[in-house]
């Protein structure tokens, strides 16, 4: 570590004022803290400063996600190999997986950084670290055929009209990596739906299995193909096809340990989430007019991305809603939601991603009624203490 | 008294005051990205560029003439019922460029529906009547009309125009990207057609603006 930086303070000079990279300084900056927690001392304001600051706080979401990130990675393999009827092991599959989910996680930092460069060279700002985590998210929840330039289209879009323009990280509304997901769905529908695009090469279908299809238990349920729901093994442990991250129900309660226990991630907005989510599916199953809504609140909450959907992006402390209450409602209200879309409107298989972006825009009015009922709750215990004195 | 009147008459028709009329609604006073009026219709038309040229042409006519009838009345016009009389008057123009798009036009107009009838309600329109047209000379007003008409076709044609290119592929109907694009995975962004693209486009088109022109940035 000592060599690390005694270069950096060697290059430092060159990215300072009058510098060689004075253009660059940002972008030194960047990576120094990057590496080294900074050791400069506040001058003015707060002075209280945690050990863990922003670019810690990332890596440990990074951590948490990487249980889903190989489970995935092999899974792309796994599921590859299924459709082509073969079995060639371990370390072929995740060979395969690796050519896949690589170049997606690879287009997805450099596209979406790159754009973050640009802006904190024009504004002269640090860059902002929150891309370090939507950049890994965004591969995680795309399909594994997702054409790569739109992967970069999505992340620039998402970086500049979902976060910059608002004020850069902290600021931004909606969380960055469900707006590129979003932007994906809406702007190219025919490579985010439907049956051929969740397993790699099925799209260009030579020597596939006959009559093996690529749906996902979402698109099955949706299409009321009940039958072909796997069954609870296969959704828990995610030998499924779906997006690259959120197969595996496992993997992703291993990352919500993780985001829990360093006290990152809301543990009241995941559990508040499921309980949202079970309660819209009884509701369901109370009516069950159709044969969607007779699916059982477990099988509900283990398909498609709504695990990973409230462990993920429902905690993202930026948008999400701040005050203890708020989060209640705000994480009930999104597996609310999410089970709603999911099985009234089957052009929209994935309910988890619109619900939270739904929610995502109110959560700063949750916050503001949570906060306002209670100022009104204090100012009437106040003025009850008063009254007795004014009648003496 | 009378001699300043003369002297007003004499003003050249196109003097600097009324070329600044014309010229203000492209920049500093456009009607949708600085006063932010005739949002709705620029989110509706703005698919394709035809419907836009012809919306932005429709507006601009009825929003010049508009000035004109209203500003030659001005006088006439008791104040309380003001509303009334220009509603008449605008409901009346719209009605015959409705009749004429229907006319010549008929696959735009019927694209436009009922978008040409709500130009009537056009805050546009209002704004500029009683703004402008209420308390100046019919010339003027007829130009103040003219350019704010043309500020909002301005920006109706720049949105349509990026709406339909990335959307769909096509300027004015024309295929602008080539077979091969597509052959090698390129494809239409379909949000692009759907209205939310159409006020981010706005949107960064008011970015674009303010950071080009200090006079627009807040402090």
């Amino acid at each position: 570590m000592k060599f690390l930086r005694d270069f950096l303070d060697k290059q430092k000079p060159q990215f300072g004022k009058g510098g060689r990279f004075e253009k660059l300084h940002s972008t030194f900056d960047a990576f120094e803290t990057f590496l080294f927690v900074p050791n400069k001392t506040t001058s003015s304001g707060a002075h209280i400063r945690d050990a863990i600051d922003l670019k810690r706080t990332m890596s440990f979401v990074i951590l948490a996600m990487m249980p889903a990130l190989l489970f995935g990675v092999w899974n792309v393999g796994y599921q590859h190999f299924l459709s082509l009827g073969q079995s060639p092991g371990f370390w072929p599959m995740v060979y395969y997986g690796l050519g896949k989910v690589l170049p997606i996680i690879a287009v997805s930092y450099i596209a979406g950084l790159g754009a973050e460069f640009v802006f904190a060279q024009i504004r002269g700002h640090e860059v902002n670290e929150g891309y370090l985590v939507s950049g890994m998210l965004i591969p995680l929840v795309m399909p594994v055929d997702i054409p790569l330039w739109m992967v970069a289209v999505a992340c620039i879009f998402a970086v500049v009209i979902g976060k910059e323009t608002f004020g850069g990280t902290g600021m931004n509304v909606f969380n960055p990596a469900l707006l590129a997901r979003a932007f994906v769905f809406f702007a190219y529908p025919a490579k985010i739906t439907g049956d051929t695009i969740w397993i790699g090469g099925l799209s260009k279908p030579e020597g596939v299995v006959d009559a093996f299809s690529g749906a996902t238990p979402l698109s099955n349920a949706a299409a009321g193909a009940m039958e072909k729901i796997p069954d609870f093994y296969d959704l828990f442990f995610g030998f499924i096809p779906g997006s690259i991250g959120e197969t595996s129900k496992f993997a992703i309660l291993l990352g919500a340990i993780v985001l829990v226990v360093t006290g990152i991630g809301s543990w009241r907005i995941i559990v508040s989430s499921l309980l949202g989510g079970v309660s819209m599916s009884l509701i369901f199953n109370l009516f069950a007019a159709n044969e969607y809504m007779k699916i059982d609140p477990m099988t509900q909450i283990m398909m498609g991305s709504f695990l990973f959907g409230t462990v993920f992006m429902a905690t993202d402390p930026v948008t999400a809603s701040q005050t203890t209450r708020g989060k209640w409602i705000y994480g009930f209200l999104i597996g609310f939601f999410a089970i709603m879309i999911r099985v009234f409107n089957p052009a929209y298989p994935e309910g988890t991603m619109l619900a939270i972006l739904l929610m995502n825009a109110f959560a700063p009015l949750i916050d503001f009624y949570v906060v306002e009922a209670n100022i009104k709750k204090r100012l009437k215990r106040a003025l009850t203490g008063v009254k007795p004195l004014k009648q003496n | 008294m009378s001699e300043k009147l003369k002297k007003v008459e004499k003003e050249p028709m196109f003097s600097s005051k009324v070329l600044k009329l014309l010229k203000n609604p492209f920049n500093l006073e456009n009607p949708i990205t600085v006063q932010v009026l005739g949002i709705c219709s620029a989110l509706a038309v703005t698919v394709q560029m035809k419907p836009a040229i012809v919306m932005a042409l429709s507006v601009t006519i009825v929003t010049a003439f508009s000035n004109l009838i209203i500003s030659s009345l001005r006088n006439t016009i008791p104040s309380r019922i003001r509303i009334i009389v220009q509603l008449v008057v605008v409901a009346a123009l719209v009605i015959i460029v409705d009749q004429i798009l229907k006319a010549y036009v008929y696959d735009v107009s019927k694209k436009l529906s009922v978008f040409v009838g709500l130009i009537i309600t056009n805050c546009i329109l209002m704004g500029r009547l009683e703004a402008y047209a209420m308390g100046n000379k019919p010339w003027p007003s007829f130009v103040d009309g003219f350019g704010n008409g043309l500020g909002y076709g301005l920006i109706l044609v720049i949105v349509a125009f990026f709406r339909e290119s990335l959307g769909s592929g096509k300027i004015l109907g024309a295929k602008i990207i080539p077979q091969f694009m597509y052959d090698i995975g390129y494809m239409d962004n379909g949000l692009m057609i759907l209205p939310p693209m159409a006020l981010i486009t706005i949107g960064i088109i008011i970015w674009v603006q303010r950071s080009k022109t200090p006079e627009l940035q807040e402090k």
